[in-house]
């Protein structure tokens, strides 16, 4: 096949354009985060002012301790009781896993708002005070789909006799769960509490139904902002970013190093 | 030799299909017995039963005279090695192998000098270190037998171990695992569906079909004297003939009485008969006590298997000399190559 010239650029030119459209936005926060002046598109020299900013609003330090505790409590609740169940079900006869599965994957496809209502709604009915308690319940809640979803796929491949064969040569049922099993899904269970901790940080809808008595998280706290928006909300998304990039850099770099050590001692 | 493991009238049914239907069945100490028949016939119900992964629906099961049933698998002496070894892949050979040690918080330097002794009967020295799912089907098999032997258990289970090796490998692990018998001495229960695998390996062998036992016997037995249609039809090719058991020793089938050596049956009684394939000999057409044609002819490499049609059925010939199909020729064979077996109620 001989194609011309600019028909070979065309992918390039579709991927470079990709590239900018999502990295640019970022590109421009970050920038715009060392503004000297408030305006969000005039440049007005560096500074540092919305950093300090940043760590001395009250409201924004409150908003990021709610954010960052509920994600990580969720996270770790959401993530145990969507393995186990996971692990259930892959035990379990076709219809109550079927059954289960079916109840399991409506949060995930009901639009988000009828969720918030509907959780609302339950508090209310029950007179329970929202705050940081009922926005926690709402986030393992509905964490927990997309980590059995995460983790059921894994399951799946293993060989079904895997547990029985630890059990056949002495581990009790838990042992065989912890020092097989779950070894053998680790990555499943790490994408899935991957996707609850991202899934419950940056969560608006339900958590502005579900939440009260001034109880903000970061998303929240933007969109309440948006009428004036300043740009702290700029400093602390690139803060956002650097520890995102960070932790991606430490995930890809890390296997390799320990494989370079690893040939280096044999 | 001691009884060491009892079924009494085993049981099993899932959500109203009857898997087994009332199996008694003892095994002795240091044996080999083979659980034989076709897929589905409830064989591995069986041993799962005994491994302790499922419970029978009615009967007793007994372990060294004490009933086991309500043990769990991890508290009986018993250790599996299953149909597609259930290796644990974040591991590698040496902690597989050493999973079931640890477990009993074996020390380290007793697991070390245990797992060594036991590469070595499996003839995997040198592997300590590999990954498990790096290795050829018939190294993985040897690291589940290893593993399994390692707990130093009185029963050895086997499911279909063999069945995803090629015929040559499955040959050479089947002398194997007779010699790892022999050398550690305790009792292997071994499923199969194959016949000539059993025969091979096996000082018992249990014939099962449909949830219930056909027969138990050494291999000589269940291939000289099956005792029914069944157990004729799946052990090794046979000729089987409706016929009439006329008095002790005297035997009518395809229109003429023959001698035989069995004895015992009612006179007249409708009897089923096989001849094997190797027990008739084609000879010429006068010297034949059955006469027929021949209508195909196979080469299998050591014997030829020959189709000759006689009037009343077609005989399948095992013999080392060709015939040319289209030949008339006769059929004979010997007294003692005649067995007669009671009809199945249910066939």
């Amino acid at each position: 096949m001989v194609g011309s010239k600019p028909a070979k650029m065309l992918p390039f030119f579709l991927i470079g354009i990709t590239l900018l459209f999502f990295y640019l936005p970022i590109l421009i926060m970050i920038v715009f985060s060392f503004n000297g002046s408030r305006s969000l598109t005039n440049w007005a020299g560096f500074s540092t002012q919305w950093y300090t900013q940043l760590f001395n609003s009250r409201d924004m330090m409150a908003a990021v301790m709610t954010t960052v505790s509920i994600a990580l409590i969720s996270t770790v609740i959401s993530t145990f009781v969507g393995t186990i169940t996971a692990i259930g079900l892959s035990k379990s006869n076709k219809v109550i896993k079927e059954t289960v599965l079916m109840i399991s994957n409506l949060p995930i496809l009901n639009p988000e708002i009828v969720t918030a209502i509907g959780l609302m709604l339950l508090f209310s009915a029950f007179a329970i005070r929202r705050g940081f308690a009922t926005m926690l319940l709402a986030h393992i809640a509905f964490s927990i789909p997309y980590v059995i979803l995460t983790i059921l796929p894994k399951l799946r491949t293993l060989d079904p006799n895997l547990a029985e064969a630890a059990m056949d040569l002495g581990a009790t049922p838990w042992q065989a769960l912890i020092k097989v099993l779950v070894p053998q899904i680790t990555p499943g269970i790490v994408a899935g509490a991957l996707i609850a901790f991202t899934m419950s940080f940056d969560d608006f809808v339900i958590s502005y139904f579900v939440t009260g008595n001034g109880v903000k998280n970061i998303s929240i706290l933007v969109y309440t902002m948006s009428k004036r928006i300043n740009p702290t909300i700029n400093a602390l998304s690139t803060i956002l970013v650097v520890i995102i990039t960070i932790a991606l850099v430490l995930v890809n770099a890390l296997p390799m190093l320990r494989k370079k050590e690893r040939i280096a001692i044999e | 030799m001691r009884k060491l493991i009892q079924f009494k009238n085993v049981v099993k049914d899932f959500d109203g299909q009857l898997v087994l239907k009332g199996i008694n069945l003892d095994i002795m100490e240091n044996e080999f017995v083979t659980l034989l028949g076709p897929s589905g016939c409830g064989k591995t119900t069986l041993l799962r039963i005994l491994g302790g992964f499922i419970e029978q629906s009615e009967g007793q099961v007994f372990f060294d005279d004490i009933e086991i049933s309500k043990v769990p698998p991890y508290k009986r002496e018993i250790n599996t090695v299953f149909q597609r070894y259930a290796l644990f892949p974040h591991m590698d050979v040496f902690d597989n192998i050493a999973f079931g040690l640890r477990i009993k918080k074996t020390s380290e330097n007793i697991v070390k000098q245990k797992v060594t002794k036991m590469l070595k009967l499996v003839n995997l020295e040198g592997y300590e270190n590999r990954a498990v799912t790096l290795l050829s089907g018939g190294q993985q098999q040897r690291v589940a037998i290893a593993r399994a032997l390692v707990n130093e258990p009185m029963v050895l289970l086997l499911d279909e171990p063999l069945g995803a090796l090629d015929l040559k490998l499955r040959k050479e692990m089947q002398l194997e695992l007779k010699k790892i018998q022999k050398e550690v001495g305790i009792t292997f229960i071994y499923v199969t569906h194959d016949q000539e695998e059993a025969l091979t390996m096996s000082d018992k062998i249990v014939v099962i079909n449909e949830g219930e036992i056909q027969q138990i016997g050494t291999p000589t037995d269940i291939y000289n004297e099956p005792e029914n249609r069944f157990v004729a039809d799946f052990i090794g090719e046979s000729n089987i003939i409706d016929g009439i058991m006329i008095d002790d020793y005297r035997v009518f089938f395809d229109g003429i009485e023959f001698e035989c050596v069995d004895y015992g049956f009612e006179d007249n009684e409708e009897v089923d008969i096989v001849i094997r394939p190797e027990d008739l000999d084609i000879v010429p057409l006068e010297m034949g006590k059955l006469s027929g044609k021949v209508v195909s002819t196979l080469f299998k490499g050591v014997h030829f298997e020959i189709v000759v049609e006689t009037p009343n059925r077609k005989f399948i010939v095992h013999t080392t000399d060709n015939s040319p199909i289209g030949t008339q020729v006769g059929l004979h064979f010997f007294k003692e190559d005649i067995h007669v077996m009671w009809k199945m109620g249910t066939y």
